[in-house]
């Protein structure tokens, strides 16, 4: 299981472990490894999900061709 | 008299009539020529008459659509004659389309030329990702759109950045600014996906994304594109560009994200399908072992059956046993990692401050006497375990 999955590669192995246990072909260890990965994806995405706090910048570019992110306030 | 003494006279006589300094003088183009130093000439008929006319390079620039033979127009300036040739002409300094109006007219071929050119292209287009991780948005820092756009990115995808880009949304410099900024956010990789658009206005106010740069930007932009243009009814050059076409700034918002609360439930229900699944496999295991058991073979008299059949009673309870306890185990471990969903989790327990050891066959361990001295033990805590060693035993 790696850390380095972003959200969309998270889902898709979530779908995947969902089929294969429902399928129900693999050994029961393998279920079970395959149900702890799954189990511990879903809940990396639903903590990532609740705790999320969107960022949101203005690019800010000069002349010469550099750029600052700069803090954008959202009118509520 | 001279010819030019001629020629300058009528000259006089034309330039001093007033009616003909400020005509507006409506007919049918034709013979329309350009040439190379920016000139237009033509000539303006009706059904019994026609007028040479010119169009110095200084006004042709101002044309907001692209002449046409055929086409009727409206052509204002003076009459005036030029002295080499002898002859009269119209000098024209601003030519509009009589009836639809000039946006409407440069619209239609602009959108022709880039249908031709295959901008439109349905093959071109890019899928929009589900996920986008980080969204670029190339519209005006000020006005309602951008904020429109911000809240519902938040409530529907808060863990998505958004990167605004500002520019200039109308007024001439807008479609530059517009296109520089799609390739700047390609050139630096700066998004997933990108919206650009602006809140609703006048045809004139939308003006922007019915230019020719703008729209091969987007043609160009490897990353996909959504245009988000005025209200519903207004479809700009630029949506028939963009990979996707947003009816509005708010409606993109909705285009380019994913719902969490749609989210949160499909992942609700892949925790199901898993429950479902693993229990759905012990239990196959178990009636597998149970009709297996129940064989008329096994059932035979004879004390060698009779042994098997024992042996195989304590093999197949020991198996359940085991399948149910590491079936427990599992799901202990499960419900930690899953603290979040399940209330009743283990975790909550290991959250008081308790640890669970389990030895190197990732067995819980209930009793000292599982151990001895030196063996390794692995120690759960509520946030991360520990590998230890045991210095001695105490029964």
């Amino acid at each position: 299981m790696t850390k380095k999955m972003d959200f969309e590669q998270s889902m898709a192995r979530i779908d995947e472990i969902a089929a294969a246990l429902e399928r129900g072909d693999a050994t029961l260890s393998e279920s079970m490894a395959l149900f702890q990965e799954g189990t511990a994806l879903i809940g990396k995405c639903r903590e990532e999900l609740d705790k999320a706090q969107q960022q949101v910048v203005q690019l800010m570019r000069s002349a010469d061709g550099t750029a600052e992110e700069a803090p954008f306030a959202v009118e509520e | 008299m001279t010819v030019t003494q001629v020629n300058e006279l009528v000259k006089a006589l034309l330039d001093g009539a007033a009616p003909l300094q400020n005509v507006h003088v409506q007919g049918e183009l034709s013979n329309y020529k350009i040439y190379p130093s920016g000139h237009h000439y033509f000539t303006l008929k009706d059904g019994s008459s026609a007028i040479r006319c010119v169009m110095f390079a200084s006004s042709a620039m101002r044309l907001r659509f692209r002449p046409e033979n055929g086409m009727k127009v409206v052509a204002a300036g003076r009459v005036s004659v030029y002295p080499r040739d002898g002859a009269y002409q119209l000098y024209c300094s601003s030519l509009t389309v009589a009836g639809v109006g000039d946006l409407y007219v440069a619209y239609e071929q602009l959108k022709e030329k880039l249908l031709a050119r295959g901008l439109f292209d349905e093959d071109h287009k890019k899928p929009l990702p589900r996920y986008p991780g980080r969204i670029a948005i190339v519209t005006s820092s000020a006005g309602a759109a951008i904020h429109d756009m911000i809240r519902i990115l938040r409530r529907r995808y808060p863990i998505a950045k958004v990167i605004l880009l500002p520019v200039r949304v109308q007024g001439t410099e807008a479609p530059g600014e517009i296109a520089e900024a799609i390739a700047y956010a390609n050139e630096h990789h700066l998004a997933d996906v990108l919206i650009t658009g602006r809140g609703g206005g006048s045809i004139e106010d939308l003006w922007a994304f019915n230019d020719e740069r703008v729209a091969y930007a987007i043609y160009d932009s490897e990353i996909p594109v959504i245009s988000a243009v005025g209200h519903e009814p207004d479809v700009t050059i630029a949506d028939f560009v963009a990979d996707a076409r947003a009816s509005t700034p708010s409606n993109a918002a909705e285009i380019a994200v994913p719902d969490m609360a749609e989210l949160l439930g499909r992942l609700a229900h892949q925790d199901g399908r898993m429950r479902q699944g693993l229990l759905g496999a012990a239990e196959a295991r178990r009636q597998r072992l149970e009709s297996a058991a129940s064989r008329r073979v096994w059932q035979d008299s004879g004390a060698l059956l009779q042994d098997k059949r024992l042996a195989l009673d304590s093999v197949t309870a020991r198996l359940e046993g085991a399948a149910q306890r590491s079936l427990q185990q599992k799901a202990q471990r499960l419900a930690t990692l899953a603290s979040a969903v399940d209330a009743m989790s283990p975790l909550k327990v290991l959250s008081r401050g308790y640890a669970i050891a389990t030895d190197e066959r990732e067995q819980t361990i209930r009793t000292a006497s599982q151990l001895t001295e030196g063996d390794r033990v692995h120690l759960r805590f509520h946030s991360g375990g520990a590998v230890c060693r045991v210095e001695s035993r105490e029964d």
